[in-house]
């Protein structure tokens, strides 16, 4: 997640700030619904499996299987990696009510779906997505499907957990620019939520704090499970499960030639590495250090972790600054040449997969058709027809509600 | 009865199963050193080194000519199965995705069946199944790799010829217990023989040459390399930790018994490759690995050095990777004949020499820190940097005849209950909930269908017919094995919320 965008423009949404700031207590007692209009769900969504202790489960196919030093890589039929899960149907209830709630940004007008809308992928469609203050920040907004799953967090592998990346652009000047301070006053101005908070943990003496809010974000993206597409079929061993195509472009994604496989390592399609790629920037911008900063290390700058490709096909624009418009141009740049859009001068030690495997035309296309059967958005939760809040109206639904096509 | 039919009959009564395909070839009689009786002189031998269980049946053969297809065979057949492909040239990428396969070429008065990539196709053969067996096949003039696996547990690899084949022959990968012997594999452009992040491997017999690396054993544990001849590679017998993967050592690795001869290939590995860093005239080289035994090689003529271990400092064009230990810790360096290696050596290595006053050959040195590192008979070689090793407490790897696991890796044992859970929410809740619609019917109105009747619910999943005009159509989940199928079902009626 690392930032978020409205459907208006730059200029007209500082003076929305300014406006949402000056009549935002109004706004809430005008809109906002009472706790009783929310329920939170005491099952655990689709694909997990309530226990004794009111924690949900994950329960998938993978399960049957084993993998090297359980590290969850390598081919078809491979267990997953390690994954998050165990937090509470009303956990995750919660969390969704806040992922959609702008009340979360200084402006109360973004939500975290604006940067990760359901409708695109959990992503934005953007390069670089747009902050609280209307300026474009760095790097494009990830999707969150199978987050559950990840190590580590955000493009420069920066954060280690769930919560600690939820609490990043809740709180980055760039993104939705809240403070501690204001998220909690406004949250608790929201008739709703004291009550929601009391009822996802139920244990803790002072429900509604910054900790819970994290966690209740991260309950629901461990919820965003994305495991049933068509090769997910073929791995468990329905041979027809992919068409011609896709099952060549299987086999230029794992050939030695393309090599994708050696990084965008089944089952997750990510070995969760850092690798310096050298993909060119968006004209007129300096180069992205990366994962340089995070490790304090020359060697890893220009550096980026390794994403998932589950969905991928749902999330253009690609790489990390969104410099590829579509699938076919991402899996092009592979084949250009080793270091050909690093700019002279620019020292990056690239990663030693990155070769020159002179891909046909054909076997790009293939690669496409294989990337897009990575596809399965079976699992999509449901979007609120309205938030706590009452905020959840106007700009920011209509974009939503486009985008996710109901 | 004519001859030919006595000859394809005498196949099906020895191998117990039936042979498929077209036979407009004659097949000749397979005897399979791997299931016969052994020559005992006497003595009660051990079991042979072997990786996939002996199968307790046969399952069908198909036989394929040359003309057919090597991958219609494999989709024709059903695990157990044994493909037998004729000499001739057969130019296609192979790829296994099925458990139990052995895929065998049939060699006549030396001829084999060969795999031609044409310098166009990308991989020869690809396997991700376990208990897969890939033996006598020539390989060659492929782009990408000669034989490769994707977390196949339990294979075997021998007897393969890879000649002038892209950038690995062998390459193994994310698999556990695999046997790769008796292969010859030259003009590589990378390692001839590829171990990949793997667990419990053995390498022995096999002849490499020409390759830029022979043998290299790279962030796997419990591997025995023992009894090859590697020559005139640029490095011969390598045992590394590449920073930058996702599984982070390369520990317990004995390489024993191997001729390491003459590697001063000139390096010509891509740009940008690992082993483009590899000094032409390395005999062995140990990077970051740890609990490395070297006994019995025979290592000459290799004119860097017969023994190169290091650090990752050393090697300045890898990555940085804060989760990989960069030491070789606990090299252990017993009794090798060492002949004449470091006779021209790299100006590094001249360095570090110096420091210890030392000129002229060098079988070992050892470069950056080490922990627990030890020698026999530390007299007999030209050495430095080994200032800080003791004296090894054992002589010999005896003991330890291979890592290989008795019996294989055995698959992950999930109880019938907790299989029909996963398969119910890990597949059935995309489209039913307990209760109301979702895009399928209710599990309640699915349970009052087939109530004490779950073969009937398998029959349906397994086959499904559209049963209601505004619902989709489900889509056949015949690809569960029947164990799971019937765990589901069973599950599923079984629900009470």
């Amino acid at each position: 997640m690392i930032t978020c965008i409205t459907a208006i423009s730059s200029v007209s949404r500082h003076r929305f700030l300014w406006l949402g700031a000056l009549l935002l207590s109004a706004f809430l007692s005008s809109a906002q619904a009472s706790s009783s209009d929310f329920v939170l769900a005491d099952q655990c969504p689709p694909s997990f499996a309530l226990d004794q202790n009111n924690q949900c489960r994950l329960r998938n196919l993978y399960q049957l299987y084993d993998s090297l030093q359980d590290r969850g890589l390598g081919g078809l039929k491979t267990a997953l990696p390690e994954h998050r899960d165990g937090f509470s149907p009303q956990q995750i209830d919660l969390g969704r009510l806040l992922f959609f709630d702008p009340v979360l940004s200084a402006d109360k007008n973004l939500s975290c779906a604006n940067c990760h809308n359901p409708g695109l992928g959990f992503s934005d469609g953007m390069g670089r997505s747009v902050g609280a203050r209307g300026q474009l920040s760095q790097r494009s907004a990830p999707t969150l499907w199978n987050s559950a799953f990840l190590q580590s967090f955000f493009w420069d592998a920066r954060a280690h957990s769930l919560e600690q990346q939820a609490v990043g652009p809740l709180f980055s000047d760039h993104e939705m620019a809240n403070t501690p301070q204001q998220l909690l006053a406004d949250i608790n101005q929201v008739e709703a939520y004291p009550e929601l908070f009391k009822r996802a943990f139920p244990d803790a003496s002072d429900a509604l704090v910054i900790d819970n809010i994290a966690i209740a974000l991260s309950a629901f993206q461990s919820s965003l499970i994305s495991l049933n597409s068509p090769y997910d079929r073929y791995a468990h061993g329905d041979a027809k499960a992919l068409n011609p195509n896709q099952l060549e472009g299987l086999n230029v994604f794992r050939s030695f030639v393309a090599r994708c496989s050696q990084c965008h390592t089944p089952p997750l399609f990510t070995n969760q590495q850092v690798a310096v790629i050298g993909t060119p920037e968006p004209a007129g911008l300096p180069r992205d250090i990366g994962a340089q900063e995070t490790f304090d290390a020359q060697r890893l700058r220009g550096g980026f972790k390794v994403p998932t490709l589950r969905n991928i096909a749902r999330t253009a624009p690609y790489m990390h600054s969104g410099r590829f418009a579509t699938l076919r141009e991402a899996a092009e740049f592979y084949t250009q040449g080793r270091g050909h859009a690093v700019p002279e001068g620019e020292e990056l030690l690239l990663h030693w997969h990155i070769s020159d495997p002179n891909l046909t035309d054909t076997e790009l296309d293939r690669l496409v058709d294989f990337m897009e059967a990575l596809s399965d958005e079976s699992l999509m939760p449901k979007v609120p027809t309205q938030v706590p809040s009452g905020l959840l109206s106007g700009k920011t639904s209509i974009s939503l509600v486009t985008a996710s096509g109901e | 009865m004519n001859a030919k039919f006595k000859v394809v009959l005498a196949i099906v009564i020895f191998a117990g199963g039936w042979i498929m395909g077209s036979s407009n070839n004659v097949a000749p009689v397979i005897t399979s050193s791997m299931d016969g009786a052994s020559y005992s002189g006497g003595f009660q031998s051990d079991d042979s080194i072997r990786a996939v269980p002996k199968r307790s049946a046969q399952g069908n053969i198909h036989l394929v000519n040359p003309g057919d297809s090597i991958q219609a065979a494999v989709e024709a057949a059903q695990p157990g199965d044994t493909i037998r492909v004729m000499p001739g040239t057969y130019s296609e990428t192979v790829y296994i995705d099925k458990d139990d396969i052995h895929l065998v070429g049939v060699i006549q008065q030396g001829e084999r069946a060969t795999m031609d990539g044409l310098g166009k196709l990308n991989d020869a053969i690809l396997y991700s199944g376990n208990n897969v067996v890939i033996e006598n096949f020539r390989i060659t003039k492929y782009k990408g790799n000669g034989i490769m696996g994707q977390a196949g547990n339990n294979f075997e690899i021998r007897n393969n010829v890879i000649i002038d084949t892209g950038i690995y022959g062998i390459f193994p990968q994310l698999g556990t217990n695999g046997l790769v012997e008796h292969n010859v594999v030259s003009g590589i452009e990378d390692a001839a023989i590829y171990i990949g992040m793997s667990d419990n491997i053995h390498v022995a017999h096999n002849e490499v040459f020409d390759n830029v690396a022979g043998i290299e054993i790279e962030n796997s544990r419990h591997a025995v390399v023992e009894n090859n001849i590697a020559y005139n590679n640029t490095g011969g017998i390598l045992a590394f930790v590449t920073p930058g993967l996702p599984i982070k050592t390369t520990e317990d690795v004995i390489i024993r018994n191997n001729f390491v001869l003459d590697n001063n290939t000139a390096n010509f590995g891509a740009p940008g490759s690992i082993v483009s860093g590899i000094p032409a005239g390395t005999g062995i080289l140990i990077m970051a690995a740890d609990d490395v035994i070297i006994e019995g090689n025979i290592i000459s003529g290799n004119k860097t050095a017969g023994i190169i271990v290091n650090d990752h400092s050393f090697a300045t064009t890898i990555t940085m990777d804060v989760e990989s230990d960069p030491n070789s810790d606990r090299t252990m360096i017993l009794d090798n004949v060492m002949l004449n290696n470091g006779y021209d050596t790299i100006p590094e290595v001249t360095a570090v020499a110096l420091t210890e006053l030392h000129t002229g050959l060098v079988d070992i040195v050892h470069v950056g820190p080490s922990n627990g590192s030890c020698i026999i008979n530390r007299h007999r070689y030209r050495a430095v940097g080994i200032g800080n090793y003791g004296e090894c407490d054992f002589t010999n790897t005896d003991s330890t005849e291979s890592y290989l696991l008795a019996g294989g890796a055995q698959p992950r044992v999930i109880h019938p209950s907790e299989r029909g859970e996963i398969a119910y929410l890990g597949v059935c809740t995309g489209c039913h909930s307990y209760t109301g619609r979702l895009i399928g019917p209710s599990v309640q109105v699915i349970q009052a269908m087939y109530a004490g009747n779950p073969e009937g619910l398998v029959e349906y999943i397994n086959a499904p017919v559209k049963k209601r005009d505004n619902f989709p159509e489900m889509p056949a989940q015949n690809y569960l094995d029947a164990e799971t199928q019937m765990a589901v079902a069973n599950y599923m009626l079984a629900l009470e919320k």
